[in-house]
């Protein structure tokens, strides 16, 4: 399945959100998640199923003003 | 002293954390200048990229308040969402709501900034809005539940300091329950004193400071300045006036 996540096209074989986070190394990160320009809380993770074509964002804290 | 959703500040200084010249730098800033504050943002974080792991290791250990922005956000849908990610990522009911309206000036929509307040404020969220000094659209944020407001002096980066002073006392006048914050555009020391002479709460910085050959003496010297303007709206200053007023009495000069 291919989806996008940050902007980047990846090829995956991850079903739940959970696994995606998983296959990047970012399950155990402090990090926040949206699909599809919706915000899916750490919770949800498990069972939030993931689609042809979802776009996924993980977000981290950075600097800001 | 007015308080931040029930959160009294220690010090009416408020920093951001981007720009800095290094991690180190930062620290020493908030270190030196007894900052209450630290604003932070949500970006990007994939693959092995852990800078944001480390940058949060970094302010966690500052010991101070998390004030995270949606900064970047031109729609009300970023903007609440970008919030609901930083209310976890940083376990705080605190949203510094940035709304943009005007990419050269970096105004804030006033329209879409109300509407992501009404949701926001009634989804629980204690919302920081990134405002001008415009009443009418700050009786607006009040009435959404925004229990603090924080209009520019002058646009981000600018360093112009309070550049309609007579509405920012107007503001002050028209909400005296409400902590006000001076958000952008403050340059140096004395323009961030100046803002809290005039009965503000507290003042944002951050490029005046990271930007400064010596960040962390810029963030002191700021946390004195507003310290200074706190302490001299507090002693209820003298009204000036047009004429001189002699100091020293008339009453037993010599006849020379």
């Amino acid at each position: 399945m291919k989806i996008t996540v940050n902007g980047v096209s990846v090829e995956t074989d991850a079903t739940t959100l959970a696994q995606l986070l998983v296959e990047h190394g970012k399950a155990e990160a402090k990090i926040a998640t949206a699909v599809n320009e919706a915000f899916v809380p750490a919770i949800a993770r498990e069972t939030h199923s993931l689609a042809d074509g979802d776009r996924v964002e993980i977000v981290a804290p950075r600097q800001g003003g | 002293m007015r308080k931040f959703y029930g959160v009294e500040l220690s010090s009416p200084l408020m920093l951001g954390t981007s720009q800095y010249p290094s991690p180190a730098v930062l620290a020493e800033a908030f270190r030196r200048s007894g900052a209450s504050v630290a604003t932070v943002s949500v970006r990007r974080e994939a693959g092995g990229d852990t800078a944001g792991q480390d940058f949060w290791a970094l302010i966690e250990n500052l010991g101070v308040a998390i004030l995270p922005n949606t900064a970047g956000c031109h729609s009300v849908k970023e903007a609440v969402t970008t919030a609901h990610m930083a209310r976890e990522l940083f376990d705080t009911k605190w949203i510094k709501l940035e709304v943009i309206g005007h990419s050269d000036s970096l105004q804030p929509d006033p329209f879409n900034t109300l509407e992501a307040a009404r949701i926001l404020c009634a989804d629980g969220f204690e919302v920081f809005p990134y405002c001008t000094e415009d009443l009418v659209l700050c009786e607006r944020l009040v009435e959404a539940g925004c229990e603090v407001l924080m209009p520019w002096g002058a646009p981000f980066g600018t360093g112009l300091g309070l550049n309609n002073f007579f509405g920012l006392r107007a503001l002050r006048a028209q909400f005296p329950d409400i902590p006000l914050v001076i958000d952008a555009g403050l340059g140096v020391p004395s323009q961030a004193a100046h803002a809290m002479e005039l009965g503000y709460d507290a003042v944002l910085l951050n490029k005046a400071v990271a930007k400064a050959g010596d960040p962390a003496a810029r963030a002191a010297a700021s946390g004195k300045a507003g310290e200074a303007g706190r302490l001299a709206h507090s002693a209820d200053p003298r009204e000036p006036r047009d004429m001189a007023a002699p100091s020293t009495p008339a009453l037993g000069q010599a006849i020379l």
